[in-house]
């Protein structure tokens, strides 16, 4: 039996009747990434001797039913912007080639005690700066399906791991679309839930205003599992929000009778691939043969997300990243003339290029005569963006698009093109200005056999109703479909 | 390009990043943000005079709590991290004369 081809809960079944070892699935996944990952690159790091000793005392929990979660001793990867205690932390970056936590993220400690098994940290675009996982200091990640293209960023590891079977599941972060948009060039599911629904303690700031972590997963089933075991309400993120429920996995019913969908037009016009847009209108009919009502309306200023958008997380990123100046941890230059001195070299040789060009742009917005103009004006717009969702979801459950323009594009052709990179984003940042869930479901392949996600998108807490439209859409599509290269 | 990025002004915004650029990184920085002000610009077809701007989307309160010391004593763990520690200390270059 292959036990990373099960998703994460058949195999948690399988560990709690006993039917499986935590110890034969934690050394399938290794042998996994030993076998693929030369080629794929998920990982950073490979906790092998961490996750080897930790099956052992999880077993011994489940014996003695103490563990009794459906995640208990199964692999999970967690994307290399989330602390671990102990566990090298680098976020793809040459400034923390050397961090190791003295903390654990809240998110992942909740996996933990809830028995899931560390096996690795997975690259990433650096400091989660990118769609393509090109730009991680660690060398970039390969898609499994066609290695020749990119797997999306940047939580591209997370998802590759998936997709590869690595792992059982993972854990991404998305700021503009860094969960989904990779979810879909990997086929795979991910979903990004309403801001401040996962706790951010321990997950290095990109965007404070617009990151969240959210699961990586092989199916609706295991990223409601999933969700449901990390969020929570956390004292140690003032930006935690207190749910009134977080009972995710009640909501896995095949049931759209009524459900109103609406398809917002400009995000199928020029610029998407033909290809991509058959089959998620062909997967927006089957929901509508199982009784949704689908509607195309005029979701406005949708073009106007990415210029706010880079300009809010620029700017946060700069004021962020201002931490990393080799005093505490990380890098620090060899040589240096003087305190300045040394911070300005420890950042201009420990930063990538991507993240240098974010944070410049972050400190010219912020700066005093421009921030009115470019600061200002972007959380202006963020304003009219939320208000466009608002009475979009006035008049449906969902909206339903796409996770990106095109399928994965090949290595090397995005890095060159900064701003034809950010528009690729287009499908997925106005989610995140405006704080809402969204989860990308694989519904096809292109001629090329690269994965298409379909994206749905929520109101704020309405996570119950995605995963209920995507599960429904799931039992339509049939199973998983395993990438040949998992093989 | 509309937007003309000087030299005064990407030596400003270095010292703002803390970043030390060579000629070559200076000079595509300046030609990188000026594209992407161009591209920026865009906000300016909307009128935002009467919106406010919104940096949460959620209202955020102050959380307090009692100030109580609730991790334990991590010392060597995080002088571990140090790029260069003395007696369980930050060696950090000289910043007083």
């Amino acid at each position: 039996m292959k036990l990373m081809s099960l998703t994460a809960t058949e195999l948690g079944k399988k560990i709690q009747s006993g039917e499986v070892k935590v110890v034969d699935a934690v050394n399938e996944a290794l042998a996994q990434i030993e076998a693929k990952d030369d080629t794929i690159n998920s990982f950073v790091t490979v906790n092998k001797e961490g996750a080897l000793k930790k099956a052992e005392e999880v077993q011994k929990l489940i014996d003695e039913g103490k563990l009794t979660g459906p995640l208990a001793g199964v692999p999970v990867a967690i994307k290399d912007n989330m602390c671990t205690t102990g566990i090298l932390t680098t976020c793809s970056s040459k400034i923390l080639g050397n961090f190791v936590p003295t903390f654990t993220a809240t998110a992942v400690e909740r996996l933990e005690a809830a028995g899931a098994i560390i096996i690795g940290k997975t690259n990433m675009d650096e400091f989660a700066m990118g769609s393509t996982t090109e730009t991680s200091a660690y060398g970039i990640t390969r898609n499994p399906w066609n290695t020749n293209h990119v797997p999306g960023g940047s939580s591209g590891g997370s998802c590759t791991a998936v997709a590869a079977e690595e792992c059982s599941f993972a854990l991404g972060s998305d700021t503009g679309g860094s969960i989904r948009q990779p979810s879909s060039f990997c086929g795979v599911t991910g979903i990004k839930p309403t801001y401040g629904t996962v706790s951010r303690y321990g997950l290095i700031a990109y965007g404070s205003s617009l990151d969240q972590i959210g699961p990586v997963a092989k199916d609706v089933t295991d990223v409601a599992t999933i969700l449901e075991v990390i969020a929570a309400h956390d004292p140690k993120d003032s930006t935690s929000v207190k749910r009134e429920e977080y009972d995710f996995t009640s909501a896995l019913v095949d049931d759209v009778k009524g459900l109103k969908i609406g398809i917002p037009k400009g995000y199928f016009g020029e610029g998407l691939d033909a290809e991509v847009k058959d089959s998620i209108l062909a997967a927006v009919e089957v929901l509508k043969s199982k009784g949704a009502i689908v509607e195309e309306f005029d979701l406005s200023l949708i073009e106007y997300a990415i210029p706010a958008y880079y300009v809010i997380a620029s700017a946060e990123a700069s004021s962020n990243l201002e931490r990393f100046d080799g005093v505490k941890y990380g890098y620090r230059t060899a040589e240096y003339n003087g305190l300045h001195n040394m911070y300005k070299k420890t950042r201009s040789e420990g930063f990538g290029e991507e993240v240098k060009r974010r944070i410049m742009l972050g400190s010219f917005v912020l700066s005093s005569g421009y921030y009115d103009a470019y600061y200002l004006k972007a959380l202006r717009t963020k304003a009219l963006i939320k208000k466009a969702f608002d009475e979009a979801f006035a008049k449906y459950d969902v909206i339903i698009g796409p996770a990106a323009p095109t399928t994965a594009p090949e290595i090397g052709k995005s890095l060159a093109d900064p701003i034809k990179m950010y528009l690729g984003d287009i499908y997925t940042i106005s989610v995140n200005l405006a704080g809402l869930p969204g989860i990308s479901v694989p519904c096809g392949t292109d001629s090329k056999g690269l994965p298409i996600g379909m994206q749905i998108i929520g109101d704020c807490f309405s996570e119950k109703t995605l995963i209920r439209a995507a599960y429904a859409y799931e039992q339509a599509r049939g199973g998983y479909k395993h990438c040949p290269a998992a093989e | 390009m509309a937007n003309i990025i000087s030299d005064e002004t990407i030596e400003y915004v270095g010292i703002l990043a803390k970043l030390e650029l060579s000629d070559d990184e200076k000079e595509k920085a300046k030609s990188d943000m000026g594209r992407m002000l161009d591209y920026i610009d865009m906000l300016n077809q909307l009128d935002t005079s009467s919106v406010e701007p919104m940096s949460h989307i959620f209202p955020v309160n102050n959380v307090f709590r009692e100030d109580v010391v609730v991790n334990g004593d991590d010392r060597e763990n995080i002088l571990a991290n140090a790029p260069e520690e003395k007696d369980g200390t930050f060696v950090v270059p000289k910043t007083v004369d």
